[in-house]
């Protein structure tokens, strides 16, 4: 077996390095992984942060500017925003991240069976996903939402399904790309398995790309997820999401304009750091670019 | 070229019924039976069966399914639960706000840009390239729904300039209609207009380092003469294919900016009808963006062979 490995145009453990030093130098995609570590970090360790609790209503301290106590001020119901800032952030990264890997889990699986096998296999998912690709992407999610009925679990799995077909076709073409290169042949020829096939040979060497446009989705899916829970679609009071304050804070915009400020800036980095680190990713692990 | 629109039309169909199909879907995705939900409190049985053989429920699956694709095929899509009006006739009424809502922030999206576009391809790897790079990046980063608040508080809450919301016909006050249509329409063209800054300047860095423009340079034409008239017509062509796929974007872009700006359009009519539960609307609305998009495709495939005449000689 590791004869055959060895056949793999490029080991995988040295593309991966070389791929790294790229990113490395590219300044702008370790910004957006700062930004994205930066708030993975404070999502993480939230519950162990010094910070108030997020649904912790207090009549005292209602709509109050930022100050020392409230470092971003206080909401309608008197709560802290930094903390629900920082719980906010657990949402939006997780509802990007689970979204995408939704999408990516049934997406990729799918795509690899069209572009492998072809004939009527792939006439029937490809049409299929040219149907899903011809409802525009955030009214099939809002849609999705709005039967499965509203709730940040709802929410992504809206997300999820309708980023979903990107996956498949993003990986159909990438398989009809190699397939027909040698190692596979190689592979066939060894009688190994179709399954064998597609999951140690055809998969690993169209990764890449999937890999970049899983980083870029996750931006799109925040977005998304912002977008649902603005609209009430998402996640469900109490429990804080930066869309969901937003929708909020729209009604005190000329008496607490600071509760505008922080979910949109937070939504905007967070967004910009993983679009620059999706590029940044492109740059380093697309071979066409050196 | 008529039988070309005839092969792609007929190519759209499967697509279509496939779509249909989704869309009937969604309704058995509902949590609960409607029908006990119409009967009311009591329950009655008899009711309860009059309503399943009324709405042809104890039918099997495909049989409804068969039943309401009819009913869509010659239009009838249902009616409304709120209004009780037929579904298409109410996405008929909301349509026109939006179609002007559309063209105006496709107006603004062309306007900044194609030209920042042309400067960033022209100014390749320069540090006018890199800002452009990052306008358009912070253009596709920031939530639309965000920088519409964001407007809102700073034209209309601080400076009065422009009324915070509200919706006037075209026809019927011109002024008025473009004052609170210029900032939904700045906000949706935002987004778009990175998507279309990039990709005017990839297609415009594509023909500047082609053999026809090293021709007209080295016969001495003027660089302002190579870049619009030589340069721009070529890179063009793909920018046209990029505004039809964009339909889709504005039409979901349209929903949230319609529900910032509360204008009574087709975004707005969307998100009433998911929380009014009139799924009737939400099931029509995504069949006819479905095929408002293909519809477009389909212009923007014609429209790239009547523009491009290689392609014109093969049909």
């Amino acid at each position: 077996m590791t004869a055959i490995n060895s056949t793999i145009p490029v080991p995988a453990k040295r593309q991966q390095s070389r791929a790294w030093k790229k990113m490395k130098r590219n300044r702008s995609a370790l910004a957006g992984l700062i930004i994205v570590l930066f708030f993975a970090i404070l999502a993480v360790t939230a519950p162990i942060l010094p910070i108030a609790d997020p649904i912790a209503t207090s009549w005292g301290a209602i709509r109050k500017a930022p100050s020392a106590a409230h470092w971003l001020g206080t909401d309608d119901l008197g709560r802290d925003i930094l903390s629900r800032m920082i719980y906010g952030a657990q949402a939006s990264l997780m509802a990007g991240v689970v979204s995408v890997l939704i999408a990516v889990v049934i997406g990729v699986p799918f795509g690899l069976i069209a572009g492998y096998f072809g004939g009527w296999v792939d006439m029937v998912i490809s049409r299929v996903t040219e149907a899903l690709l011809a409802m525009p992407f955030l009214i099939m999610a809002i849609a999705l939402a709005a039967f499965l009925g509203p709730s940040l679990t709802n929410a992504m799995i809206a997300i999820g399904l309708s980023a979903m077909p990107i996956f498949v076709r993003l990986t159909r073409g990438q398989v009809l790309a190699v397939k027909m290169e040698d190692y596979v042949e190689g592979a066939r020829s060894i009688g190994l398995n179709h399954f064998d096939i597609m999951t140690r040979y055809i998969l690993p060497n169209v990764f890449a790309p999937i890999i970049v446009q899983a980083t870029l989705t996750v931006a799109t899916a925040i977005i998304a997820e912002a977008s649902l829970s603005f609209l009430g679609l998402g996640q469900q009071a109490p429990a804080p999401s930066w869309g969901s304050m937003l929708n909020t804070a729209k009604n005190f915009l000329s008496q607490a304009p600071w509760m505008t400020m922080w979910p949109g800036i937070a939504i905007f980095l967070v967004v910009i750091g993983f679009n620059l680190l999706g590029d940044g990713l492109r740059d380093a692990l697309d071979p066409r670019e050196a | 070229m008529p039988v070309y629109i005839g092969k792609r039309l007929l190519v759209a169909i499967p697509t279509l019924l496939i779509i249909s199909i989704f869309v009937f879907s969604l309704q058995k995705l509902l949590p609960g039976d409607p029908v006990l939900a119409m009967a009311g409190e009591e329950r009655d049985p008899a009711t309860i069966e009059f309503l399943r053989e009324k709405y042809r429920l104890n039918d099997p699956m495909p049989i409804q399914y068969l039943n309401w694709l009819g009913g869509v095929v010659t239009g009838d899509f249902g009616i409304s639960l709120r209004t009780n009006q037929p579904v298409l006739e109410l996405i008929g009424q909301k349509l026109p706000v939006t179609i002007q809502l559309a063209v105006m922030a496709m107006f603004f999206a062309m306007l900044i840009g194609i030209p920042i576009g042309i400067l960033a391809a022209v100014k390749k790897n320069t540090w006018i390239d890199y800002t452009a790079n990052i306008v358009a990046l912070s253009g596709l980063s920031i939530p639309n729904f965000w920088l519409g608040i964001m407007l809102i508080l700073l034209v209309s809450v601080q400076l009065g300039w422009l009324p915070a919301s509200g919706y006037e016909s075209i026809f019927v006050d011109p002024v008025r209609s473009l004052q609170t249509m210029i900032m939904p329409a700045f906000v949706l063209g935002n987004a778009l207009a990175a998507t279309l800054m990039r990709h005017t300047r990839s297609a415009m860095v594509a023909v500047l380092s082609s053999d026809y423009i090293r021709t007209a340079r080295a016969k001495g034409l003027s660089p302002r003469e190579i870049i619009l008239s030589h340069s721009f017509r070529n890179a063009l062509l793909p920018v046209i294919t990029l505004l039809a796929l964009l339909f889709g974007e504005l039409l979901a872009g349209a929903v949230l900016t319609e529900q910032i700006f509360t204008i009574p359009g087709f975004g707005k009519m969307t998100v009433d009808a998911v929380f009014t539960r009139d799924y009737a609307v939400v099931q029509g609305i995504v069949l006819c963006t479905a095929v408002g998009f293909i519809l477009m495709n389909l212009l923007a495939d014609i429209a790239y062979v009547l523009l491009n005449p290689r392609l014109r000689a093969t049909i």
